[in-house]
């Protein structure tokens, strides 16, 4: 492999983990805070990408569908904060994880009678449409580009809101000690739900900017949602940073493992054996990355006591 | 704790009343449908000792049961195209007895869940969940592309694997195995939370400083019951796999693991017959409301929602009281 | 057993009766409507209904049940109907992989198996059978058409990608067995995946001058836009998988000016055809599917074997059913000795027609097409 080719791999890479890090962002910070496994992060993925390719699909303006996929997001999660969450955060994993579960069932045979079986056409706007040159002379698409650039100002948002603002001191003070911040005046549930919509508006946003370089249909949360937990288990449940650079190195796995495994085959093997080796050892190797990280520090890489 | 034997006995003699209606008044397929709500609840069981005894929330118990579903399919394809499975270092040929692929996969699960509970017992809580499901995400993606044995297509096998004295293909004698099957792993799973080790895991599971003063290891309680688990849900996948003569690797996917789930919290957690009452309940609940409406899942998501957050410790907890036996 | 037998003999007058009455012909659709893939599912489903109301026969009666996309949830229903509600013939299952779970069992049993879509190459093969029919395709035969179309187009240094699971080898194998140029590459993306952001780029550098993706549902829709996106601009071929009226829409001006490869479009010029097209328009309000056509054709195939042999006399349908005497919407149609199709496999292009993008056919890829499997069936 040229190195021309291993930078630009490397590039894609990064832009991958940039997306997974817009998913992973906000369940890591419904963890952190809440101590809640929501499987259906997913599910909010999957409606802020049907909002957007409804409100695009009905106006024409990406930049307005991007807001309606934050804006129903948010409302979703609020309204399943109200009514189902809630009643979860006493309660060990294996609730959250059923009644979490139980919603994924519920969202996505409920946007498939509103929406149908097929898939709906969401596009990138023409203005970030196209390629640009990169040193080198890299031929690299504009939109990956901007999805970088959504991400880490995603990032610098979040670091920001949790080290600066008086908000961000409530979070990390109930992550601590629920109790004592109750018993301190702050509105402990609105906080939660604060929270919790944050996530929810993340995941969405996340789906219409995938959603318009991928397929928008129904089930397209569940893959992301594995591969986020995995992200965030690598990185340390609760650690914005764990989720930035859990994201950026299960990128990096995945996209130079697709790429470089089934050529590292043919070394010494005969080519579509080699190829379908490679493809089924690059399939696990996030996997195999996650069971490593976790048997040298259990609780991730930022994970904390 | 008298009202709970009631149910156990009522369930037991319901799951044995009601294939012989169906036998007598030739509804064969309903003998089937109970057949499959038997094999999940063998599943479900074996899943309840790691999880409601031992307190270990696995997510990966689909890795077991489609071991042992493959651990059928590649006998039994071995037997049936008359080749071996390895030649080296020694000559394995396949077979079609139930006995002895139960006994293969038993053992095979067991190793599988010891290699896994290992690595991942170092961790605890979401961590917990999360490794587990990796393992089986693992076997899932290579079982896809593991063309020898038909990848994502699966493995066909034509006719039941044998079992001395009975005809395997007919509903009824095959019902008639399986339960006896779930009868053993039912007695089995009782004594064994009635010995010392059951007390001993339970009491780890509610207080591992305490059990560790009085000179237990609590990662070996742990390792002990992740791989019995495995080996109870492991013997189930061989026999979901006989019941449709079919493998395929979505008996390894993630939602396989949930549904598994599913049925040990559908019936309640922690209870030997809980798992039994939930598949049960899941096999009824998918058969009717399937024939409702297209969109059926929104009624199942609905009805688990319930039980979750409003039916506290499942169906047993609903008919049975609150108080788990062994608490 | 002697109180079964004696309920069964006490009940058989009574049954004998109601046989009697009802001497329609019972179809069993197992198919898939719930969950991912279900547009396929309802497509043929649809198909095949508006050709059984059509022919304005009401002894038909079709159960229909939904697979959900699970080989497991195919078995019991197969049990069902086989068992329970005793249909005649089976029909509707989608994908290969439920295909093998069913089918072969389900003819081991004495039933008519008539597959409007699935076709793996065991069953076209050594696993052969006389009352299983595949009024769709071999799943090879749209790739080779593939390939044979690279061949006429001028491609000499073709890259080929597919998932790695079966039926992307098999797509891989059989482009391969019609493609006579070079090979820049050849790569097995994972089932399911959703970035191709780093084939694309092996792409780039790998000097092709063409290529050749197999990658149904929403794969297909990702690397399209993700592909019209990069600035490579080498033109691609394709099965009509994901060049298909239902998620055409999804891939938008991504997919213009495409080539694939099918066996149906809705511009074949022929009666059948073009009154299918306006008759299902008519009746659903959407374009036809390919998949429509074919559960549409099946049923006229089942029609046309029911209008001249009863279906309990197997070997009088069964010689029906080979006759394939229908008005097929894909114009000429006939079984080959294994019970696939030959039939001819045009090549169509990606184009707009006001809002709607849709299929125009430019030419024809291979001309009365059999599979590579007629010789190892022992038929």
């Amino acid at each position: 492999m040229s190195l021309l080719l291993f930078i630009e791999q490397t590039l894609n890479g990064l832009q991958f983990g940039v997306m997974l890090f817009l998913m992973a962002a906000g369940l890591t910070l419904v963890f952190g805070v809440m101590g809640l496994i929501n499987l259906a992060h997913g599910s909010l993925y999957m409606i802020g990408a049907f909002a957007a390719a409804a409100v695009a699909g009905a106006t024409g303006s990406f930049l307005l569908a991007l807001v309606a996929s934050f804006v129903c997001a948010a409302f979703a999660g609020v309204l399943i904060e109200f009514f189902v969450i809630r009643r979860l955060y006493d309660r060990d994993h294996l609730d959250q994880v059923l009644a979490t579960f139980a919603l994924i069932l519920i969202f996505s045979e409920a946007t498939r009678w509103v929406f149908g079986s097929f898939p709906l056409f969401l596009d990138k706007p023409d203005w970030l449409s196209g390629t640009v040159m990169l040193p080198f002379g890299i031929e690299y698409s504009l939109y990956r580009l901007a999805i970088i650039g959504v991400g880490l100002v995603v990032a610098v948002g979040l670091f920001w809101m949790i080290s600066k603002t008086r908000i961000g001191i409530r979070i990390r003070a109930g992550e601590n000690d629920r109790e004592m911040i109750g018993a301190l005046g702050v509105n402990i549930s609105l906080l939660y739900t604060f929270v919790f919509a944050l996530g929810a508006a993340l995941a969405g946003l996340a789906g219409a900017l995938v959603g318009a370089i991928q397929s928008v249909q129904v089930g397209m949360g569940e893959p992301v949602l594995i591969l986020a937990f995995v992200v965030i288990v690598i990185g340390g449940i609760g650690s914005i940073k764990g989720a930035l650079i859990g994201a950026i190195l299960v990128g990096l796995t995945d996209t130079l493992g697709r790429s470089m495994l089934p050529s590292f085959f043919g070394l010494f093997l005969e080519p579509s054996s080699a190829m379908s080796l490679g493809a089924s050892l690059s399939s696990m190797s996030i996997y195999l990355l996650m069971i490593g990280v976790l048997l040298f520090r259990p609780k991730g890489l930022f994970g904390g006591v | 704790m008298r009202k709970e034997t009631i149910c156990n006995a009522a369930l037991l003699f319901g799951l044995l009343a009601f294939p012989l209606w169906a036998w007598v008044t030739d509804e064969p397929f309903l003998i089937t449908l109970t057949t499959r709500a038997i094999v999940f609840a063998i599943a479900g069981v074996g899943l309840n000792f790691a999880l409601g005894f031992g307190g270990l929330v696995s997510l990966g118990h689909a890795a077991f049961f489609g071991l042992g579903g493959y651990v059928m399919g590649v006998l039994a394809f071995h037997a049936q195209t008359y080749t071996s499975v390895m030649d080296w270092p020694f000559v394995i040929s396949g077979t079609k007895s139930m006995p002895i692929i139960w006994l293969v996969t038993i053992i095979l699960s067991a190793v599988l869940a010891v290699g896994i509970g290992a690595l991942s017992l170092r961790t605890s809580g979401v961590y917990f969940i999360m490794i587990t499901l990796a393992f089986a995400q693992m076997l899932f993606y290579f079982t896809i592309s593991w063309s020898t044995y038909g990848g994502e297509d699966g493995l066909s096998i034509y006719v039941r694997n044998g079992f001395p004295g009975l005809n395997t293909m007919d509903p009824i004698q095959y019902y008639a195995i399986c339960y006896v099957v779930l009868l053993m792993v039912l007695a089995f799973v009782f004594a064994l939370s009635r010995s010392s080790f059951g007390l001993a895991l339970g009491a780890s599971r509610q207080n591992e400083d305490r059990i560790q003063a009085v000179g237990q290891v609590p990662f070996r309680l742990y390792l002990t019951a992740f791989a019995i688990s495995g080996a109870i849900t492991g013997l189930s996948g061989a026999l979901f796999a006989d019941l449709n003569r079919f493998v395929s690797p979505t008996m390894f996917s993630w939602q396989t693991s949930g549904e598994i789930m599913v049925f040990v919290i559908l019936g309640g957690v922690g209870r030997v017959f809980g798992p039994v009452a939930g598949a049960v309940l899941f096999i009824v609940l998918e058969h009717l409301l399937g024939g409702l409406s297209e969109f059926w899942h929104i009624y199942l998501g609905a009805i688990l929602l319930g039980v979750v957050l409003f039916a506290r410790g499942g169906l047993y907890g609903l008919i049975a009281g609150r108080e788990v036996a062994h608490d | 057993m002697k109180l079964k037998s004696l309920i069964i003999a006490a009940s058989l007058a009574a049954s004998t009766a109601t046989i009697a009455q009802a001497e329609g012909v019972k179809v069993g659709m197992i198919t898939t409507l719930s969950g991912g893939g279900a547009g396929l599912g309802i497509d043929v489903r649809d198909g095949f209904m508006l050709a059984i109301a059509q022919s304005g026969r009401d002894d038909i009666e079709v159960v229909i049940e939904d697979d959900q996309r699970k080989p497991d949830v195919a078995v019991q229903l197969a049990d069902r109907m086989i068992q329970s509600e005793q249909v005649d013939v089976m029909t509707g299952i989608i994908w290969s992989n439920l295909a093998m779970a069913v089918i072969p069992s389900a003819l081991a049993q004495g039933q008519f198996y008539l597959s409007p879509n699935a076709g793996p190459s065991a069953l076209a093969g050594a696993d052969c059978h006389e009352n299983y029919f595949n009024v769709a395709w071999q799943n090879d035969n749209l790739h080779e058409a593939a390939g044979a179309y690279s061949n006429d187009a001028g491609y000499a240094n073709i890259f080929i990608l597919a998932p790695n699971y079966p039926a992307g080898t098999d797509a891989l194998t059989g482009f391969k067995r019609m493609y006579e140029g070079e090979l820049a590459g050849e790569v097995y993306t994972q089932l399911g995946q959703t970035d191709y952001a780093a084939e694309i780029a092996q792409i780039r550098a790998s000097g092709a001058d063409s290529v050749f993706f197999f990658l149904p549902g929403g794969m297909g829709i990702s690397f399209l836009k993700q592909y019209a996106d990069s600035g490579v601009d080498l033109p691609v071929v394709g099965p009509a998988f994901s060049f298909d009226q239902g998620i055409l829409q999804a891939v938008g001006a991504a997919a213009l000016g495409v080539h694939n490869t099918s066996q149906w479009s809705k511009d074949i010029e022929n009666e059948t055809n073009a009154a299918f097209v306006e008759s299902f328009q008519a009746e659903y309000g959407r374009l036809p599917s390919l998949y429509a056509s074919q559960g549409f054709d099946t049923a006229n195939l089942l029609i046309s074997a029911l209008e001249v042999a009863d279906v309990d006399d197997a070997d009088a349908f069964r010689a029906a059913l080979e006759a394939a005497n229908f008005d097929s919407t894909r114009g000429d149609f006939a079984f080959a000795s294994n019970h696939h199709p030959i039939q001819d496999i045009y090549v169509r292009e990606v184009i707009q027609e006001g809002d709607v993008f849709t299929n125009k056919i430019i030419g024809t890829a291979l001309t009365d097409h059999s599979n590579a499997y007629v010789d190892q069936c022992s038929m």
